[in-house]
């Protein structure tokens, strides 16, 4: 079968049963490309790290990258930027799409039923537990990869106090030519870069 | 004719929101949501908060990547079918343009031992941890979250967090958290049935009206959780 076919079957499967975010499904992805060699574990391994270091979901840089990749791997009249765009583009959108209509289609659904008292009552339910799922992922990322990742008490410190800073400007509205404002989190992150590179990068 | 051209206006909103989205969004679908709300809810007032809670559980009970689910959600819930195009391939773009540069015109060895981007990038990951504790508490007040439901989210983080398989899979807590709602609702049904026929005193009190049993789903939404966890 065509290498193309074969990446839009993978990343069709993926999209479909890749519950739980980016990195659980980064291991369905590795089954997928690194076991019929599309690339070596060393590549994954590669593609992976810079899914994490730029911006974007990794599910969908880690399709971009793999998609891009892999036709010129497994064949190598098609290591061409061109034969890659296309690799890359079929893959990002067989990722996407299964979820793309689940969601449509579900959302409809509850939309339909929006006034039926247990559509009500259901969301009632999950309301709570959705604090507590966007308060798990937080939890899981205070770790020493994110907070002290070279185990230096200072930077430790340091990255706490970014942290704590971070919080106060997103959460907190600051009196600002005589309005209450609170800063937009994208300048909170870059404000947060700029702060990575004076303290580590020079 | 001028509809269209609002309509024309609506659908670049959306894309242009979602691509700033998509291109700051370091670490996954959940630290999309402080600039998802304040894009989305605080700036161009589209959804309430509360309403954002439930797409979010929607989105999150899907299969994919959760940060082009919420986009596709809210997208689909402002301008349908069309909208939800608008928004998820909005998020998706900044990525896949930067990955494509990246893969084109760099080694990956060039990006990984890059002083600078490794410095920057350690900045960056403690403010996004804030930027995903901000929301965990703008959601418990969307929620109404108070002292009688606070158990439900302390045990939900506590039980994922410690990742151990089977109990710690997230989907697990949203069917329970959706059974949870439909039971405690059936059961105030029952309760408030009971009640009437007994106050009343009438042979035909049995069935509550549908306006009963709404504000009472309101009111005790909060607690309604009481059965899921046992």
């Amino acid at each position: 079968m065509n290498i193309y076919l074969k990446l839009i079957w993978a990343y069709l499967k993926i999209g479909i049963f890749g519950f739980g975010g980016g990195y659980a499904m980064l291991s369905l992805v590795e089954h997928a490309v690194v076991d019929p060699g599309w690339i070596t574990e060393t590549m994954f391994t590669d593609i992976v790290a810079i899914s994490q270091m730029t911006p974007g979901p990794i599910g969908i840089n880690s399709a971009t990258y793999i998609g891009y990749v892999a036709p010129g791997e497994v064949d190598p009249a098609l290591s061409s930027p061109m034969w890659g765009v296309l690799g890359s583009v079929l893959a990002t959108l067989a990722v996407v799409l299964p979820s793309f209509f689940l969601v449509i289609y579900s959302s409809h659904f509850i939309r339909r039923h929006r006034e039926s008292g247990a559509i009500k009552a259901i969301f009632s339910g999950l309301r709570p537990v959705v604090v507590g799922l966007i308060a798990s992922a937080a939890i899981m990322l205070m770790n020493a990869a994110n907070f002290n990742p070279n185990r230096i008490t200072w930077q430790l410190v340091a990255n706490i106090i970014i942290s704590a800073v971070a919080f106060c400007l997103v959460y907190f509205k600051i009196p600002w030519r005589g309005k209450r404002r609170s800063i937009h989190p994208i300048l909170v992150i870059v404000m947060a870069g700029v702060t990575g590179y004076l303290l580590y990068g020079l | 004719m001028n509809q269209e051209v609002t309509q024309r206006k609506l659908y670049r909103q959306l894309f242009s929101s979602f691509f700033k989205i998509g291109a700051f969004t370091f670490g996954g679908g959940w630290a999309m949501i402080s600039i998802i709300e304040r894009e989305i809810v605080d700036n161009h007032h589209w959804i309430e908060r509360d309403e954002f809670l439930d797409l979010l559980a929607v989105a999150q009970s899907m299969p994919g990547i959760l940060a082009v689910n919420i986009a596709t959600v809210i997208g689909d819930r402002l301008h349908g079918i069309r909208g939800s195009a608008m928004a998820a391939f909005g998020s998706i773009l900044p990525s896949f343009l930067i990955i494509l540069a990246i893969a084109i015109f760099l080694t990956p060895d060039t990006i990984k031992n890059n002083q600078v981007i490794s410095a920057i990038f350690m900045g960056i990951r403690p403010a996004v941890v804030a930027l995903i504790v901000a929301p965990v508490l703008t959601s418990a007040k969307a929620a109404g979250i108070g002292w009688k439901t606070v158990w439900i989210p302390l045990i939900v983080a506590l039980m994922i967090s410690i990742n151990i398989g089977f109990v710690s899979n997230p989907i697990l807590y949203i069917v329970l958290g959706a059974a949870g709602g439909y039971a405690y609702w059936k059961w105030s049904l029952r309760r408030m049935a009971r009640s009437k026929s007994a106050t009343s005193g009438s042979p035909d009190g049995g069935s509550a009206s549908p306006a009963d049993t709404e504000s009472a789903t309101a009111k005790e939404s909060e607690r309604s959780d009481d059965n899921s966890e046992k």
